[in-house]
Order: structure tokens, then C-alpha cells, then sequence
């Protein structure tokens, strides 16, 4: 390596590790898509204003000392079209989504709070079955929605329904769950298949005259955590859901919350065939469509193998797989060994999830 | 999956590295061009640099369609985008393509209707179901993408559309190639053509390679196996001293081409005298327009547009980067005034431009990562 080489390579490394300074005039779709503006968004608006040591980790929940115990914080806005998709609706989704939110942050949802902006004009046998959703969801999850709020907007100002779901939960104390409890050589757990969620979602607005049949894997993950808490234990280091960005994004930042370097194997990531075809017709990666009814898991190498057995022995977790593992290099970067033989580095998602034409 | 996985076979993949290591001469640097951007996509998705020999480099080219579009095309059309009365469609991937002052994606967060489409036809099928506005189809790609706009046009002309207009951005494959060929300081070995270009223009356009300029040249599918071997194909013709173009993607590429596509292009579009390329400069016969007989729906002739020329930094060096001749960190902007957020040359626009990567990943964009042993 030139002496030219190593000041740039330093430059850029510097430039990394700078406070992330929010620079766009305007927002646009790619701040919300999970991705690298989303980041950007979060880390240089809205953290810098509301610092505090709940915020900071910026996990899906935040936890707060309360007397003895800790409680376990979220909130998620659900803002989806159409309202109705194959394998859920939005009522399903917003419930599933905020006590998913909670269960991978290792804690016990004990309560919902739903806030409905609806549409004018939307009309009452389409709410109604929302509602049904939300009620059957919650009863599911194990759940009370314990309060909310109605709002309703002119014609044209949303799209029939918006919902926002809050969820306090009862953390648990033996737990360290975070991208620093991670070591090198732990392994990293997959619930399922990947990116039925996105595609469904995607097939279903019908724009892209696609038919096939992907149902979205919305569902609660609370059954899966508590399966991994109770075959791992301590050994369980980490846990998320990855939602909008994907696999590809949650991994990266677990390799920079961490410091160490993610290794997948293409082989070992579960894809269902009629998603990986969406997907290549599409010029979409799977690893970035989002999922509503997975989690990854970063599990310490000896308890690995438990893990994986009771995911598979718990309902959603039947195609469970171990997908990769943690390294010390290359550091704070995710590598894939691809099928076909070589390496292949992933990137956080930038932008939404284009397609692209060649 | 049926189809796809019969191109992904890694056992395939095994013999193919190992025959291309048999013919690779230890002593030799060979430098290689994909020149389609589609080529540049499967090598990093499926990390076939990994299974070829150290001496052999891939270089990246100047086929990608939205990267190559210089600013002031950007800035034409979002002027015409930011028209109330225009609907304005385009790919998906040309929404963050920068021009001088932003993107598309930003100027729809300013309130422009917007509209992300797969197909020219969707543009036209809103047109139809708009016919109280005026709907824009924002034409990019090479000789790929080109016949579907002639044949959306034809079809517009045909119904008599008025609503509906084209902004021509169609360049040409052959003329960009030839430009880094006449450049004196060209370090490339042999060419790995672009296959879904060659669907429509076969094979013969890419003669003048092997015979003016002593290149080799194979034109190659898409699937990671297409791409061995295609590189297969290049080496053995440097190894035994031949010189010819070679079609690896016949199952998809006739050698004459697509008679009925050149035939409507030749009838919908002529050539521009010259066209921008970013990072390149000006390129004699490089891009498309509307022909006489289709200037009625010709959106640079139907709205004023700046039409200013944004010039190219002048430190951008992304011409002798493509050539071979400069590593991305030896651009004096790398890094500094272009970044993957603010790219100022190609290379930096597309993540998987040769700059973009190397700012990302550093020396792992090229380099083979060790990732230790499998489970």
C-alpha cells in the first residue's frame, strides 16, 4: 500500500467517525426506508436534541429503571398500503410490530397503547375489521390494549388509515441484550425465511403486474424470544427483528455497534422460491426487503446449537438456520460467502429499495 | 429456483477458476473491462473475483446508463419534472441521480408528481388515464432500453396521444468503447461485452475492437457462470494469440442482433451529432433523439429546458480511472468534494461504481476477504 493510499484510507476513517451531521434540505422517501438516510435522520436530527442514557443505545426498546424493576419502552407507526395484504392488514401489523419491538429487546409486553388516524370517508366495515385485527392480534400476543386515540383527517390526506401502537413491557434483569455484549465466534441465528413481508407488499399494490403467491410473515415474536431466553440464557447476546432495511442493514449495525465483523453464508440464508424469483425479476436483494415475523438472534457458539433446536420447536421458527457468525475482521463490516464460491461485502441499505433497470 | 440456479453452480464455478488459472501466466497483469454495468452488478453480488488468479484484474466500464448521464441532463429534467401541469416518469434507479443542485427523489419531496415505472408502457398507460395532464417518460439505457421506447412511441403515435411526450437520454455502446481505445494511455487487455446490448445490436458492431485496436472482446451473459466463462473465453484468446469476438450468450444473443428492434429505432430515433458522457466528456455520435417524423412528442423540443452544460469538476478523473491508468484514491477529489452522498463522476454515483465501493469497503472492494473456515 502507497503512503498516498494509507492518508486517504485514514481520511475516510476519520470522516466515519465523525458525529453524523443531518445535511438534507427536505425529507424525501429514502429517510423513511430503514436505511442509511434513515440513520442519518436519527442519529444527526433527532438524537443530538433528545440525548439522554434510555435514547442512547438506540435499541428497538429502551428500558427505565422503575423502583426494582425495568420497563421496556416502544413506540411504531404503521403506515402501509394497501391496508389489507396477503397473510395480514394493518391492524395485525401494528400489533405484531410494536410487541416485536419488545420481545427482542428480551422483555414482557404487558400493554398496548393504539392511536388510529383515519381518512374521512373511509368507510365503517373497513375500519371495523381493523379493529377486529388489532382486538384478535392482542389476544394473541397476550396483550391489553389499554388505551389509544382516534383522530380523523380530511379526504386526501391519508391514506385510509395510519396507526401508531405503543408498548410498555417488564424487561428482564438477566439479560444483555446489545450490539456490545457481542463476541467473536458467536453465532448468528435466523427465524426463518427472509423478506416475505417486503415482496408480498410489493406484489400486492399491483403495480408491477406480478402475480404469485407471497404472504406476508407478520406475527408476534414474543414465543420465539422466550424460546431462545430460556434454551440460551446468558449466552444470548443480542436480538432484532429487522423490519424496513433488512437483514443487510441490522447486521450492520451490529457489526459497527459491536466493533467486529459479521461473516454470512449465502447458502445457509433462508429465501422461499417464490420470493427469491420476485426478487430477481425485481433487481431487489432479499437481505434489505423488510420482514414483520423474524428475528435474529447473536448466540454464543456452545449454547448455538440449543437455540437453534428449541426455534425450530417453536411455532414461526421451523425453518430456523444459523446464517453466520461474528468475527474480529474485517471489522465493523459484513462479508457473505456466496454460494457460487467468492465474498461479496454488504452494505447498510442506501436509499429505498429501487429496482433497477440493468 | 428453476432457471437460475443452473447458472450459480459452484462446482462449475470450481473447474471454470481452475482452467482460468491453468492459462493465466504468473508474470503477466491482466487488466479486463466488463463494460456493462449489469456485468459490474453480478461480479459483486456473487464475488467472482474471488475465483479468479491475482493477475487478473477486472476493470469497471462506462456501462451504466444513469450513472453516465452528465448533470445538466439531470438538471433538464427536473426542470421539466417541476412543471405543474407534468406527470413525470422514470426508472427507479434514476431517482438519485445527482444533478447540480439535487435528484429527482428531492424534487418529488418538493411536490413534483413523480411517477416510478418499470416499463415506458406504464408511462403511457397513465397518459391515457390522465388525459388532463402532460405525462413525461424520462428516457434512459443503452441500445437495451432503447427499442421499448421506439415501440412505446410508435404505439402513442399510433393512438394519437397528445399528452404524452419523451425526454431522450438513449446513448449508444460502441462510441464511449472507442473513445477508451483511442485514449493513448489505455492500459486494458481484452473486453467483456455487454450481452442484453448485444440482444438488440449482435455481435458484429464490436469487430472494429479486435481489428483496429487488437482487443479481444466476448460478449457475455448475466449469470455469474456466463461471466467465467466469458473470462475463460478472453484468456484463452490471449493465451493462444487470437483476437476475434466471441458471443459466450448465445442462448440469448443473435449474432446479427434483433432486425425488428433495430428496424423501429432506426424509424423513431437518429443519432445526436454529439452527447455528454459524465466523467468522459463530449463523444461524437454517442446518443439518441427523436426523429423529424416523432418531434411532436419530443419533450426537449415541447418544454424549455435550461439546456446549460454543468461542467464536470474540472479534478474529476473518472476518464482515467475507466482507462485503468489511476487507482479511485488517486483522484484528487476522491473522498473530499466527491463522496457517495455529493458524487461528482460516474464511478461514484452507482454503489457499485469502482469509487463508491473502495470508499465503502477500502481495499476489501478488490481484495480477497478472508472470512475463515465454514461451519
Amino acid at each position: 500500500m502507497t503512503e498516498r493510499e494509507q492518508r486517504v484510507l485514514e481520511t475516510l476513517e476519520q470522516n466515519r467517525r465523525r458525529p453524523t451531521r443531518f445535511t438534507s434540505p427536505r425529507i424525501d422517501m429514502s429517510h423513511g426506508a430503514g436505511g442509511k438516510a434513515t440513520h442519518k435522520l436519527i442519529e444527526g436530527l433527532l438524537f443530538p436534541a433528545f440525548e439522554n442514557p434510555a435514547l442512547a443505545p438506540l435499541a428497538d426498546a429502551a428500558t427505565i429503571p422503575f423502583g426494582e424493576a425495568r420497563i421496556a419502552l416502544t413506540t411504531d407507526s404503521f403506515v402501509v398500503r394497501p391496508l389489507v395484504f396477503p397473510g395480514g392488514s394493518i391492524g395485525e401489523l401494528a400489533v405484531n410490530g410494536t410487541v416485536n419491538d419488545l420481545a427482542v429487546s428480551g422483555a414482557t409486553p404487558i400493554g398496548l397503547c393504539a392511536a388510529l388516524i383515519i381518512e374521512e370517508g373511509l368507510e365503517t366495515e373497513e375500519l371495523s375489521r381493523e379493529i377486529e385485527a388489532i382486538a384478535r392480534s392482542a389476544e394473541r400476543a397476550g396483550v391489553s390494549i389499554a388505551t389509544g386515540d382516534t383522530k380523523v383527517v380530511e379526504r386526501g390526506k391519508g391514506d385510509g388509515l395510519y396507526i401508531t401502537t405503543t408498548g410498555v413491557g417488564v424487561a428482564d434483569q438477566e439479560l444483555n441484550l446489545s450490539s456490545a455484549a457481542v463476541r467473536p465466534g458467536d453465532k448468528i441465528l435466523c427465524s426463518g425465511t427472509l423478506g416475505d413481508h417486503g415482496a408480498a407488499i410489493l406484489i400486492a399494490r399491483g403495480d408491477l403486474e406480478l402475480e404469485a403467491e407471497v404472504l406476508s410473515d407478520t406475527r408476534p415474536l414474543t414465543p420465539l424470544a422466550w424460546a431462545l431466553k430460556d434454551s440460551a440464557g446468558p449466552a444470548l447476546r443480542f436480538m432484532r427483528d429487522p423490519t424496513r432495511g433488512g437483514v443487510g442493514s441490522v447486521l450492520n449495525e451490529l457489526a459497527r455497534g459491536s466493533g467486529f465483523g459479521v461473516a454470512l453464508w449465502e447458502e445457509k440464508l433462508p429465501i422461499r422460491d417464490v420470493v427469491h424469483g420476485a426478487c430477481e425479476i425485481l433487481g431487489i436483494d432479499p437481505l434489505y426487503v423488510a420482514n414483520e415475523g423474524k428475528l435474529l438472534a447473536v448466540v454464543a457458539p456452545e449454547q448455538a446449537d440449543t437455540a437453534l433446536g428449541a426455534l425450530r420447536n417453536t411455532e414461526g421458527g421451523e425453518e430456523a438456520s444459523i446464517i453466520g457468525e461474528v468475527r474480529e475482521e474485517p471489522a465493523r463490516m459484513v462479508v457473505m460467502h456466496t454460494k457460487f464460491g467468492g465474498t461479496r461485502m454488504i452494505d447498510m441499505l442506501v436509499g429505498d429499495p429501487l429496482p433497477r433497470i440493468c | 429456483m428453476k432457471y437460475v440456479d443452473e447458472f450459480r453452480n459452484a462446482e462449475i464455478a470450481r473447474a471454470l477458476s481452475a482452467e482460468i488459472a491453468a492459462i493465466t501466466d504468473p508474470g503477466t497483469h491482466y487488466k479486463l473491462m466488463e463494460v456493462c454495468g449489469g456485468h459490474t452488478h453480478t461480479i459483486y453480488r456473487h464475488g467472482i473475483k474471488d475465483l479468479l488468479p491475482d493477475q487478473i484484474e477486472l476493470v469497471h466500464g462506462p456501462g451504466c446508463p444513469v450513472c453516465v448521464l452528465p448533470m445538466g441532463r439531470v438538471d433538464d429534467g427536473i426542470a421539466v419534472a417541476e412543471r405543474p401541469e407534468v406527470i413525470f416518469t422514470c426508472f427507479g434507479d434514476m431517482m438519485r441521480v445527482p444533478g447540480s443542485k439535487g435528484n429527482l427523489l428531492e424534487i418529488k419531496a418538493e411536490g413534483a408528481d413523480i411517477r416510478m415505472v418499470y416499463s415506458p408502457l406504464d408511462a403511457l398507460r397513465i397518459a391515457r388515464e390522465n388525459p388532463d395532464r402532460e405525462v413525461v417518460f424520462y428516457a434512459i439505457g443503452f441500445e437495451t432500453t432503447a427499442p421499448s421506447t421506439a415501440l412505446t412511441l410508435q404505439r402513442a403515435k399510433k393512438e394519437g396521444l397528445e399528452n404524452f411526450s419523451v425526454f431522450c437520454n438513449h446513448v449508444t455502446i460502441v462510441p464511449p468503447v472507442r473513445a477508451l481505445l483511442d485514449s493513448p494511455d489505455l492500459r486494458l487487455d481484452a473486453f467483456i461485452g455487454p450481452g442484453h446490448v448485444s440482444t438488440v445490436i449482435g455481435c458484429r458492431p464490436y469487430e472494429f475492437m479486435p481489428e483496429d485496436y487488437g482487443k479481444p472482446c466476448v460478449v457475455a451473459g448475466f449469470e455469474p457462470l456466463d461471466l467465467l466463462q466469458s473470462i475463460l473465453m478472453l484468456m484463452r484468446q490471449l493465451d493462444e494469440g487470437r483476437c476475434e469476438v466471441e458471443n459466450q450468450y448465445s442462448r440469448i444473443v443473435p449474432w446479427e442482433g434483433n432486425l425488428a428492434a433495430l428496424k423501429s429505432m432506426a424509424e423513431v430515433f437518429e443519432l445526436r451529432p454529439y452527447f455528454e458522457w459524465r466523467g468522459m466528456g463530449f463523444i461524437a455520435q454517442s446518443a439518441l433523439k427523436l426523429s423529424d417524423a416523432y418531434a411532436d412528442f419530443d419533450a426537449e423540443l415541447r418544454y424549455s429546458v435550461p439546456g446549460l452544460r454543468v461542467a464536470d469538476p474540472k479534478a474529476c478523473q473518472c476518464g482515467e480511472v475507466l482507462k485503468g491508468v489511476l487507482k479511485p484514491w488517486e483522484c484528487k477529489v476522491f473522498g473530499t468534494a466527491c463522496t457517495p452522498e455529493h458524487p461528482l463522476g460516474t464511478l461514484m454515483v452507482s454503489s457499485e461504481g469502482a469509487c463508491a465501493a473502495y470508499y465503502n469497503f477500502g481495499r476489501k472492494s478488490f481484495e480477497k476477504v478472508e472470512i475463515g473456515t465454514r461451519q
